[in-house]
């Protein structure tokens, strides 16, 4: 392990986890936000054939899935070289 | 050249293929067997992963679900993308940190206790066991529906081939072919979608096309399909809610959190370098599984339109059963599509009235697997789908397996029974519980019980209410006791267990269901497929509940927990 200190160490966890909170929150309200809970009235708005609430379960909250795990790679990996805890 | 031949050739030439590499990346240590010796590069391992996670279900039985659901189909779609983004963020990082070979090898040192990693071992083979007799029976459908081979020796036929690369080759040889079995499925997949959204609408690009207007018209594709189910008495096919908003919401969440939860998907993160690495590849996974997920919806779409327009070519004017298309009457022998002329006009009425009915019979599967001959698309095409096919339950099977034997080889045997055998003859004794693993596969595959289609959906309840509430507090909680986890982990399995039992029937056997399985008897309405996730809802709090009142977890537990949520220092997976 590398020398982190405790604080650093808490640090550098926080700001993991809020990280991943705000991601979750994003992750949740395309799928069961848009997707489920507000269908009805995203339906009302239409997208070339798609009902808005329609495409986001069936296609938009899968593309929205993929961006989000790698933008969380990608702020991670940010994260890991700030700390200097990156593998080699 | 006739389909017959064309279709043993493709089969056979990506059998020999996956035999090929078989040989080509045998394992020559444990590490190499239990997680291809830590060295697979992300995208790869994304790939593996993708064939890894879709299976028979994913590819042959999605589209025809979502076909008839409509909109409350999304709930596979969400639910089987969306555990990804838990697994990415959640477990996957902490656990490739963690460095070793098996889920319960994690849930034993987490939780100090040798009762914890068994009751993991336990949870892990039920879930596997369940679900790779769903894999074992598609094997055997593919090759008697495509190859006109019985379904014993198609059976014999694919437990042969995974014979050959799991045993010989552990995760590194499974891992290999999955990366091929990728290729083939998602190509088998994708170009009839291609050519059907071509037909229909003008655009090559599915996920376009279903949301464009029809060729020659002014019509989206989307109104047009709305306009004729609802005209043959069914609900409309964009907002057809599964129950209930709620139940879609609990059905959608089990299935995500079951996702995460599966030994068999979170064991392939073990493989890749390091943990920045396992963090990449779980987007890579979700892009291979996004292609077919995202796919799927407008195979769904289009094949049900096609299905109607062929039964009622002009409004009011059904199929006359001699003018029945020649895919149609092939259909028919398989028992998969079956008509009654009920009112002797000759003509074969479509409605969702089930009196006037007379399309006695329409298989989901049949959405897929007629698919291209229902376009006309070229022979090759077809002899592709049973090629892809065939490679979605193989590669499922395989990492199923390798899940299973692991536990065996390493959690029991050598965790528990006999700690003190080399690497050399852990190495035989894995191979040995794969071959083993394989046979009683192949066995319930031929014999298969009576539930086996009710567990499928089970094995995701048994993953979301036991494994992912006890790995993702492991992770996030350093105050969760031994005792804690494993009344958790009981009581979430048992009450998703009672909860299922309760409307289907005690192991499934009719007549012992003491409530009857109809949404009035449902609790708040949530059918039992979907109950997953009050089960780890149920886990989360009795594992809270206990710990707060038994003994603190030891200070080198907690040691342990700081050390996996710090990428650095991450050694490759090493033997203790």
């Amino acid at each position: 392990m590398s020398q982190m200190t405790e604080q650093q160490a808490k640090e550098y966890w926080r700001r993991n986890v809020s990280l991943m909170v705000k991601l979750l929150v994003v992750w949740f309200i395309v799928s069961f936000g848009c997707g489920i809970m507000l269908v009805d009235v995203l339906n009302q708005v239409q997208i070339g054939g798609y009902k808005l609430g329609f495409w986001f379960a069936q296609q938009g909250s899968i593309y929205v899935f993929v961006g989000l795990t790698f933008y969380y790679a990608k702020k991670m990996a940010a994260l890991d070289r700030e700390f200097n805890v990156e593998e080699e | 050249m006739d389909l017959q031949t064309l279709t043993y050739i493709v089969v056979g030439l990506t059998f020999a293929l996956y035999i090929g590499i078989a040989f080509w990346a045998r394992a020559g240590s444990t590490r190499d067997f239990y997680v291809a010796g830590g060295g697979i590069h992300p995208i790869q391992n994304g790939m593996a992963t993708a064939a890894d996670w879709m299976s028979a279900a994913s590819f042959i039985s999605m589209a025809g679900l979502i076909a008839f659901m409509g909109y409350g189909g999304s709930v596979f779609l969400m639910g089987w993308t969306g555990g990804y983004v838990l697994l990415a963020m959640l477990l996957a990082p902490y656990l490739r940190k963690y460095g070793k070979f098996t889920v319960p090898e994690f849930i034993g040192d987490r939780f100090y206790s040798r009762t914890a990693r068994v009751v993991a071992v336990v949870c892990l083979i039920i879930c596997s066991v369940t679900y790779v007799i769903g894999q074992m029976k598609g094997v055997g459908v593919a090759f008697s529906r495509f190859l006109e081979v019985d379904y014993d020796t198609g059976l014999y036929v694919g437990m042969t081939i995974v014979f050959f690369y799991a045993v010989l080759g552990g995760m590194k040889g499974i891992t290999y072919t999955q990366i091929a079995q990728y290729c083939v499925l998602i190509l088998a997949y994708t170009i009839p979608a291609i050519f059907i959204s071509l037909q229909l609408t003008g655009n090559p690009v599915p996920q376009v096309g279903l949301g464009s207007t029809m060729v020659g018209t002014d019509v989206f594709l989307l109104d047009r399909l709305d306009q004729v189910v609802m005209d043959l008495g069914f609900n409309q096919y964009t907002t057809d809610v599964r129950l209930s908003g709620l139940n879609m919401f609990a059905y959608t969440m089990s299935l995500m959190i079951g996702t995460a939860g599966l030994p068999h998907v979170i064991i392939r993160f073990f493989t890749v370098p390091r943990v920045k690495d396992a963090r990449s590849s779980a987007g890579w996974a979700l892009v291979f599984i996004a292609i077919l997920y995202t796919t799927a919806p407008a195979v769904a779409g289009m094949a049900r339109l096609n299905l109607i327009e062929t039964l009622e070519p002009e409004p009011g004017q059904y199929l006359a059963i001699d003018e029945r298309p020649q895919w149609f009457k092939n259909w028919e022998k398989t028992g998969l599509l079956g008509f009654e002329d009920k009112n002797g006009d000759g003509r074969i009425q479509y409605s969702a009235d089930p009196k006037v009915n007379e399309m006695t019979r329409v298989d989901l599967d049949i959405m897929v697997l007629a698919n291209p001959e229902i376009a006309k698309l070229p022979n090759w095409v077809i002899a592709l789908v049973a090629a892809g096919g065939l490679a979605a339950a193989l590669s499922t099977a395989a990492g199923l397996l390798l899940a299973i034997a692991s536990a065996i080889s390493h959690d029991l045997l050598k965790g528990m029974i006999a700690p003190n055998i080399t690497e050399k003859t852990e190495l035989m004794a894995s191979r040995i519980a794969m071959a083993f693993a394989i046979a009683g596969a192949g066995y319930l595959g031929l014999n298969p019980p009576g539930f086996a289609a009710g567990t499928v959906a089970l094995a995701f309840g048994l993953a979301a209410s036991s494994i992912f509430p006890a790995l993702m507090m492991g992770i996030f909680s350093k105050g969760i006791t031994r005792e804690g986890a494993i009344a958790g982990m009981i009581a979430g399995i048992s009450v998703t267990l009672f909860y299922v039992f309760q409307h289907k029937g005690i192991m499934f056997i009719p007549g012992t269901a003491f409530l009857g399985d109809t949404p009035a008897n449902w609790f708040m309405g949530i059918e039992p497929n979907a109950f997953g996730v009050v089960g780890a809802i149920v886990n989360f709090a009795v594992a809270f509940g206990v710990s707060k009142v038994t003994a603190q977890p030891p200070v080198e537990v907690q040691e342990l927990v700081e050390h996996i949520r710090i990428p650095a220092g991450a050694t490759t997976a090493h033997e203790h």
